[in-house]
């Protein structure tokens, strides 16, 4: 390989060396310079198309055959398999409990987050400590946390129930009904997650200039004003992108619902069964049917485009709007978003302009954070 | 500081006074009341009490757990006898443990290693279609690669890689959040000086990563290896389907143990809990880093 070769040490060549071979070393040395970078990245393309965008198509090709787990590719169905889910009606459940786990967990959590982010932006004492505290939960495994929740949120002799009976109110179904089976997934989810994504709105908003609060503060706005005339509209790129990823992350749930209970099947009625628990369902349960998973799995996939779209669009119009900000507020926000600006039109140019400049603007926040003793 | 004298001398006690406030800014308004450490320490009981609810019932016996539902905050004496029978159960434990300990290694070594060679190509290299291809790794994190599993399970059982720890490591041997994190910390950190003199000096390209680069990586790789080890020692989904009851991961086998052992939740959760403590115990010596990690960026995985 040319890029293994080092050149001869500088005037430790007395006697004339073969031109010959100069010529050659010096072809070698521009390969390197100009093959080095491609092969540099390579691994990670080469990967990706291999377990990235080949098995993508390839979901496609198994999706539209009759394939299965023994037997392997059968006939060319078309869209038998994706007519044949439609109709089945544990899809619809599965769709619908996906769904409501989703908005369950996204919504307070991103809710949750911000205004903890607020709590622990201020001059706290222990700041690290604290900021310990809440990313604790992140370093438990999923399915950890479901098997724990799961005792917790037991229909009889549960913890919950018990504390529910203390302050005189009658137990809940958690596992026999939809809606409690929903709260208790999402509270699994909210647990694991809840301070990490504190800690990436604490850190976009230390990257906030402190002008711009005096500035507020000056015109006389309360701390809550503050908060939502100049925090969250100054945090949109972050949040846009923690919508984002929540939505992709959120809509494939599997762990915690599959160690809801011992046999991962989604409750009797399939109520908190989700759509990747399907999937799994129909590839490796007694189906074996990987051509109408692989259906599922590409619907799933458009769903998910579909949403993340929506979601950013509707992120976007909640973000923006609001009171009219002082001309400091806009121009710093300009000023430490010029991505946003230019108005990303897809959710993959949104994602790339919130994480591509909220680390940038939290380098600051991290050196100014560095210098205050925590 | 309370009053500057510059500002004092320059232009009087009441510009002293609002410079002295403006130093205090980043306190905003000085030091917050006792209700924010009310809010932060219930937040805080709220993180660590399941862990401890875990290893209280871990330490119980099955007829007290069924008989006191809020289990009394001082441990009872079982979780020894519990980790003993958590062993012995029919899930393969040690092999569950060596086979996490195997994946979450040289996962996050290979993602570190590749992800620093991505990233300082991307970083400090110049070549054609470097930034759409940056891009193109950046975007690639949005599609959802767990949909892939039925195409990934055929082509793991062609290789005859089901039930074996390649078909776990292998596609995990470097991801586009790691590419993207080198990249943006060599930007910063890597002066193009430095790896100018190193070629000036005659190193080639590979010799310039690995003198140069690297070294200079080292703070930023530390993280990334952090978060890649806590992510595959977590991960459930892939291992479950294609490595299976006969060999697996640690989350693997607590599945397992909870639907053969539903009975007996001190049994489950003595398993839960041994096979939280690495990772507690590794958040104990480097949560700090860990915060600073999530703070500078790192994304959901």
């Amino acid at each position: 390989m040319s890029v293994t070769i080092s050149l001869p040490p500088k005037g430790a060549a007395p006697d004339a060396p073969d031109p010959k071979r100069i010529a050659f070393r010096q072809k070698l040395g521009r390969w390197d310079v100009q093959l080095s970078p491609y092969l540099y990245i390579s691994p990670f393309f080469i990967l990706f198309a291999v377990v990235g965008l080949f098995p993508l198509a390839y979901t496609f090709w198994v999706s539209v055959h009759q394939w299965n787990l023994i037997g392997g590719q059968g006939k060319f169905l078309g869209l038998d398999n994706y007519t044949y889910v439609i109709g089945q009606p544990q899809f619809w459940t599965g769709l619908r409990n996906t769904f409501s786990i989703f908005l369950l967990s996204g919504v307070t959590q991103t809710l949750t987050a911000l205004l903890l982010a607020a709590v622990l932006d201020q001059n706290i004492r222990a700041k690290t400590f604290w900021r310990m505290g809440v990313l604790l939960p992140y370093v438990v495994a999923p399915v950890a946390v479901g098997v724990i929740f799961s005792k917790m949120f037991a229909d009889q002799s549960g913890l919950i129930n018990a504390l529910l009976d203390k302050v005189g109110l009658g137990p809940i179904a958690w596992h026999a009904e939809v809606i409690p089976s929903h709260i208790a997934i999402a509270t699994m989810v909210n647990f694991r997650w809840t301070g990490y994504i504190t800690l990436i709105f604490l850190a976009a908003m230390q990257a906030i200039p402190r002008e711009v609060y005096e500035a507020a503060l000056l015109d006389g706005a309360s701390r809550a004003r503050q908060f939502f005339s100049v925090t969250v509209p100054m945090l949109r790129p972050t949040i846009i992108f923690v919508v984002i990823t929540n939505t992709i992350g959120g809509l494939q749930i599997f762990d915690e619902p599959r160690v809801f209970d011992q046999t991962g099947q989604g409750g009797s009625d399939r109520q908190w069964m989700t759509i990747t628990m399907y999937i799994y369902e129909l590839g490796w349960g007694p189906q074996k049917n990987f051509g109408r998973a692989a259906a599922v799995s590409w619907l799933l996939f458009l769903i998910i485009i579909a949403v993340g779209i929506l979601n950013f669009l509707i992120t976007k119009r909640i973000a923006s709007d609001g009171p009219k900000q002082p001309k400091v507020v806009a121009a710093s926000t300009a000023a430490s978003t010029p991505t946003s600006a230019s108005a990303a039109s897809t959710p993959a140019d949104a994602v790339t302009s919130a994480t591509a400049s909220a680390p940038r603007a939290r380098r600051g926040a991290g050196s100014a954070s560095e210098g205050a003793p925590s | 500081m309370s009053s500057d004298p510059l500002a004092l001398g320059l232009a009087g006690s009441g510009a002293a006074k609002h410079k002295a406030r403006r130093a205090n800014r980043k306190a905003r308004v000085g030091r917050p009341g006792w209700v924010t450490y009310a809010i932060l320490g219930f937040v805080l009981v709220l993180s660590a009490y399941p862990l401890y609810y875990s290893f209280l019932l871990g330490s119980s016996d099955a007829t007290t757990i069924a008989r006191t539902p809020v289990p009394s905050l001082i441990p009872q004496g079982n979780f020894g006898t519990n980790v003993a029978r958590v062993i012995s159960a029919d899930i393969h434990f040690w092999k569950a443990v060596a086979n996490s300990a195997i994946i979450a290694v040289i996962t996050s070594l290979s993602v570190v290693f590749f992800s620093t060679l991505a990233g300082y190509s991307f970083s400090k290299l110049r070549f054609r279609g470097r930034a759409p291809l940056l891009v193109f790794v950046v975007a690639t994190m949005a599609v959802p690669t767990q949909l892939s599993i039925v195409p990934m399970f055929i082509v793991m059982s062609k290789l005859g890689w089901t039930g074996k720890l390649e078909a776990v490591i292998v596609p995990g041997m470097v991801t586009a959040f790691g590419v993207f994190w080198m990249t943006q910390y060599l930007e910063t950190a890597l002066p193009f000086e430095l790896v100018e003199a190193a070629r000036v000096d005659g190193c080639s390209m590979i010799r310039t990563f690995w003198h140069v680069a690297l070294p200079a990586a080292r703070p930023a790789a530390a993280m990334l290896g952090l978060f890649t080890f806590i992510g595959s020692w977590t991960a459930f989904f892939w291992p479950f389907i294609v490595l299976g009851s006969s060999n697996p991961s640690l989350p693997v086998a607590i599945q397992l143990l909870q639907a053969s052992y539903f009975k007996d939740y001190s049994l489950i959760l003595a398993g839960v809990t041994i096979a939280a403590l690495p990772l507690i115990v590794v958040f104990m010596f480097a949560g700090r880093q860990l915060v600073a990690g999530v703070m500078a960026g790192a994304v959901k995985g």
